[in-house]
């Protein structure tokens, strides 16, 4: 019986030595996983062009019904995306979305994909929707922003040539 | 009337019950950090300086809770039931020596508020009426759960009493006095916990099921009758309640330490009297850090296994041993001082003898 009270001791004694594990949340935050899924991000092609093209395969694969798009033609005077179209309203609603990631595999051109931003907080329904200015990711630089003017005939093609996930 | 002496009490009083009140709070903070260490965390670190301000913002928090009585609830008896846990908690501190005598002003000052000759009969009495209150508090409500925590509390204490009063003895016995100043100047030669270490831990087991700290919790278990006798108490009222069983914690570590760990005593205590408190905060900071650890370690024993240890086991340990006190102190004085050492010999055989006995018992195929 002694010898069974002394491990019990001994156990939670270790746990003294052995120090806390927690991490000290808001101060210091921990790496998330390479896939993990956070919040969606709107990627962009290296000339600053947006990757989305307005197809909505990614609201047909939303098991929640979370992702509304609306497309509208491009011009070469005012291009966001190459191909035909671009997304002019691209809304997620948070609240509806489970962090499936099957809008990131429906997608045909990898614009959409499910970034490391856990953080999300809202005080009033309505900023659980996130619009397209909020998902889209940063220009590479100041002169690539969308629209651009570019020169006839060479973004035709909307979906681009893509190799497998390396993580 | 002596004036002088009037106001040294109320001193004395106030800077007890201060110390108290402070000690709660520091003592929450204290068993909260320590706890969470012994589990791997970090424990409140938010509320000010290494979250040192934390009881300060539970005890605003609490104050300013809505406190509600239950509509059947005898009313006055709800109300009376933390005051009449609480008060006892503070005045069974009242006797315990703090430190030797000092000159303040030219005036000789005893560092306990009241120097009883019969302190221990005084610390019975008093831990005693603290059951009232539990009981009281479990009646009043007028709720099942409540009712179940009172009476499993007012058993609890009725049979770890006569344990803990006889463990009593045996430091009465070795220091041949009821007084506590007497007894702790007892020590001087040795600290009784050399001369009697079974005594001692019968009287920490039976003072942890008095107080009704884990693993004895039985009262307020809350997987089995969700809070026990406070079930119904919010705000303040419960506030009362859990101060009360943290002050009982520091006041019967108080006692251990003047009954068994040499009270005060310790290197230079002649030379410099003021660091008799000191000596007395670190041994009872230690016990309560036993306390604490044990809360971590080990699971609450069923309610009838806690009544069968309490009765087969703890009681006759301590009769057996207050026996073997009283015949080793005799055989010293009138045979040979040498005996005196059969007293720590035979009480450990006793001690594992009882140990065995016990491990016996919970081994055996049908034990249920």
């Amino acid at each position: 019986m002694l010898k069974e009270l002394g491990r019990g001791l001994l156990t939670t004694f270790k746990m003294v030595i052995e120090g806390p594990v927690t991490t000290q949340y808001p101060e210091e935050k921990r790496e998330v996983r390479p896939r993990f899924r956070g919040r969606h991000v709107l990627k962009r092609y290296e000339n600053g062009l947006e990757k989305c093209i307005g197809c909505s395969l990614c609201a047909a694969a939303c098991p929640a019904d979370a992702i509304f798009v609306e497309a509208s033609e491009n011009t070469d005077e005012e291009r966001f995306s190459p191909g035909e179209r671009f997304a002019s309203t691209y809304e997620i609603n948070m609240l509806r979305c489970i962090y499936c990631g099957f809008c990131e595999d429906a997608c045909p051109t990898e614009a959409i994909v499910l970034g490391d931003n856990y953080e999300l907080s809202f005080t009033d329904r309505h900023d659980a929707i996130y619009t397209k200015d909020s998902l889209l990711e940063g220009v590479p630089s100041s002169e690539m922003t969308t629209p651009q003017k570019v020169e006839p005939g060479v973004f035709t093609r909307s979906v681009p040539e893509m190799q497998d996930p390396q993580d | 009337m002596d004036w002088p002496l009037f106001w040294e009490w109320i001193i004395k009083s106030l800077v007890l019950i201060i110390t108290f009140l402070v000690g709660f709070g520091y003592l929450t903070y204290y068993e909260r950090r320590f706890l969470a260490r012994l589990q791997s965390r970090l424990g409140p670190n938010r509320a000010g300086p290494w979250g040192l301000m934390q009881w300060m913002a539970d005890a605003v928090k609490l104050i300013f809770k809505e406190e509600l009585i239950p509509a059947r609830a005898y009313k006055l008896v709800f109300f009376l039931a933390p005051v009449i846990t609480m008060v006892p908690s503070i005045v069974i501190a009242a006797v315990i020596p703090w430190g030797p005598s000092v000159q303040v002003f030219g005036r000789t000052v005893t560092q306990s508020v009241a120097n009883v000759n019969v302190g221990v009969l005084f610390l019975m009495s008093i831990a005693s009426i603290a059951v009232y209150g539990i009981v009281l508090a479990g009646w009043s409500s007028n709720n099942k759960y409540a009712m179940m925590g009172g009476l499993r509390s007012s058993a609890q204490m009725i049979s770890y009493e006569l344990t803990l009063g006889l463990s009593m003895v045996i430091a009465i016995l070795l220091g041949n006095s009821m007084s506590l100043v007497e007894i702790v100047e007892a020590q001087r030669d040795g600290w009784f916990i050399l001369v009697q270490p079974v005594g001692m831990i019968i009287f920490w087991i039976a003072t942890i099921a008095e107080v009704n700290r884990h693993p004895f919790d039985m009262p307020e278990a809350e997987q089995e009758i969700v809070a026990g006798y406070h079930i119904e108490y919010s705000g303040m009222k419960f506030a009362l309640f859990f101060m009360a069983e943290y002050q009982k914690m520091i006041a019967v570590s108080a006692i251990l330490a003047t009954l068994f760990l040499g009270g005060y005593l310790g290197p230079g205590i002649d030379s410099f009297p003021w660091l008799g408190p000191v000596y007395m905060l670190i041994k009872i900071f230690v016990m309560l850090g036993i306390m604490i650890w044990v809360r971590a370690s080990w699971p609450r024993i069923r309610y009838d296994r806690l009544m069968s240890f309490g009765w087969k086991v703890l009681l006759p340990l301590a009769l057996t041993v207050v026996f073997i006190t009283a015949v080793g102190i005799l055989l010293a004085q009138e045979v040979n001082p040498w005996l005196m050492w059969l007293i720590p010999i035979l009480s450990l055989l006793a001690g594992w003898f009882a140990t065995l006995m016990v491990d016996r018992a919970i081994r055996r195929k049908n034990y249920a």
